[in-house]
């Protein structure tokens, strides 16, 4: 999204939000960036930032004093791109990353989390295409289709609400209680745990099925019913 | 009004890229767009026998990139279409020669003087890729109804849309209408379904192709082919028109059609 403050550019990355600002006085820009976050706190709350601030010179105590205040409306700051050496030079005093890779496809992508067990999910809002890999240390739930050639490797369980039709490998850690749902259940490989099942022939009709390791140990497909 | 850049990519090889551009560039050019196209498979190029103009060849694009020439030397101008131009790609040098800056670069100076700068991409999604796409302002995705193209025309796409260039508008070449209708082939709604892009258009098999190829006259010239009227209904879509897809399934007499339409609710 763009807002249309002059001095702020806010866009969605694909982890968290990228903040341009441009040079006019930090002072302003500082107070500008807090005012649009308190008028839409629903929307920043929680959320990871990535600050562009061209070529403002900044210290430790204007940066200090930035992450602070966007820690205390729930905002996680965790990058400051800048031309300035000494800006890039007071970022990483601070621990914050200097730059932003674009996430590739090619590379697949590993999603950190840490102290919140394997009940966290991952939710995605989009379809997977050929090429894409996904690996999460819980549950991962996909809102779109995941197309032949894409993967999900997930230690929990990984539903899809949408079409099934690349490969999916849930408990990979071990997990043999873990489960696979999806809409459109076609994919071209399921794996839980150590088991692998090939290609579930696509069907005319398809419905929601639920993928389990059954009493024999192997994998096995069930229509969803409610209830 | 700056010319428009348009790249044609497809993952897979073989798909009918470079085919494509020669046709679109031709039917663009045949309804006074000013056209020039650029062959961005260094190492292999082919663009230039498909438009015949292969032995006009003295410069190509490296040579321009290097220095070795003006950008306007190594513009070869169609022997039919005077509004009509080729850059060719190096034949003795690889995907390195070139980088997308080098691309950028040399598109820039070039969209001031035409209407459209149609890219032929080479196979894969390297740097030969990466270099065809870096200038694009749209990018058409080439795609044939097998299983192969489309898992790599959609990794392709995946691509295009990390590269922030939007997930392109899709061909589908070389449907035969009547393997699909048998349940030989994915239909043009199966490729759609998976891919879920937009459509500019369905090319039909067509053995004319092929021929005006081996000639160095593309087809689009032929007025009577399905697969020329196909490209140039492309071209008009480039234009913004909005013209109808072709019902490719006329196999059938008139009591066939007739009976289709009857069974259509």
């Amino acid at each position: 999204m763009t807002e249309t403050n002059s001095l702020i550019q806010i866009k969605g990355l694909r982890d968290g939000l990228l903040v341009s600002l441009d040079d006019a006085p930090w002072e302003e820009q500082r107070v500008a960036l807090l005012t649009q976050v308190d008028g839409q706190p629903a929307f920043f709350q929680g959320a990871r930032l990535a600050l562009d601030v061209a070529s403002q010179v900044l210290h430790v105590n204007e940066l200090v004093d930035l992450r602070d205040k966007l820690s205390e409306r729930g905002i996680f700051l965790w990058a400051v791109i800048s031309e300035s050496p000494t800006t890039e030079k007071t970022a990483q005093l601070l621990g914050l990353a200097t730059r932003i890779s674009k996430p590739r496809p090619e590379e697949g992508r590993k999603f950190a989390v840490e102290d919140l067990g394997e009940e966290t999910a991952l939710f995605l809002h989009r379809t997977l295409r050929s090429g894409t890999r996904i690996e999460f240390v819980g549950h991962v739930v996909i809102l779109g289709d995941v197309n032949p050639g894409a993967e999900i490797v997930a230690e929990g369980n990984v539903m899809v609400w949408g079409r099934l039709r690349g490969m999916v490998h849930a408990g990979a850690k071990g997990n043999r209680k873990a489960m696979i749902c999806a809409l459109d259940l076609s994919p071209t490989q399921l794996r839980i745990a150590d088991e692998v099942s090939a290609a579930i022939r696509p069907q005319e009709h398809p419905r929601p099925e639920i993928v389990r390791i059954n009493k024999d140990g192997k994998l096995q497909a069930e229509l969803w019913s409610p209830g | 009004m700056p010319a428009q850049v348009i790249t044609i990519t497809s993952g897979k090889g073989g798909v009918g890229k470079t085919t494509a551009v020669a046709n679109i560039a031709v039917a663009l050019a045949s309804e006074g767009a000013k056209v020039v196209c650029i062959d961005g498979d260094i190492g292999l190029r082919n663009l230039d026998v498909i438009l015949g103009l292969e032995n006009l060849i003295v410069y190509d694009i490296v040579d321009v990139i290097e220095g070795r020439c003006r950008l306007r030397q190594a513009m070869i101008r169609d022997k039919k279409l005077p509004e009509l131009y080729l850059i060719p790609a190096a034949q003795t040098r690889d995907k390195n020669a070139v980088s997308p800056s080098d691309m950028n670069r040399l598109i820039k100076d070039l969209r001031n003087d035409f209407d459209f700068v149609l890219i032929d991409s080479p196979a894969g999604i390297e740097r030969g890729f990466k270099n065809a796409i870096a200038p694009a302002d749209r990018v058409l995705v080439v795609t044939n109804p097998e299983v192969s193209a489309v898992r790599d025309a959609d990794r392709v796409i995946g691509i295009l849309e990390a590269e922030e260039k939007g997930p392109g508008s899709l061909i589908i070449n070389r449907l035969n209408p009547t393997l699909v209708k048998n349940h030989d082939m994915l239909s043009a709604d199966d490729v759609l379904d998976l891919l879920a892009v937009e459509l500019i258009g369905i090319v039909p098999e067509d053995e004319h192709v092929i021929i005006g190829s081996n000639r160095g006259a593309p087809v689009a010239f032929d007025p009577k082919s399905r697969a020329g009227q196909a490209f140039r209904n492309i071209a008009k879509r480039l234009r913004g028109e909005k013209v109808p897809f072709l019902d490719l399934d006329d196999t059938g007499g008139f009591w066939q059609r007739l009976q289709r339409l009857a069974g259509r609710k």
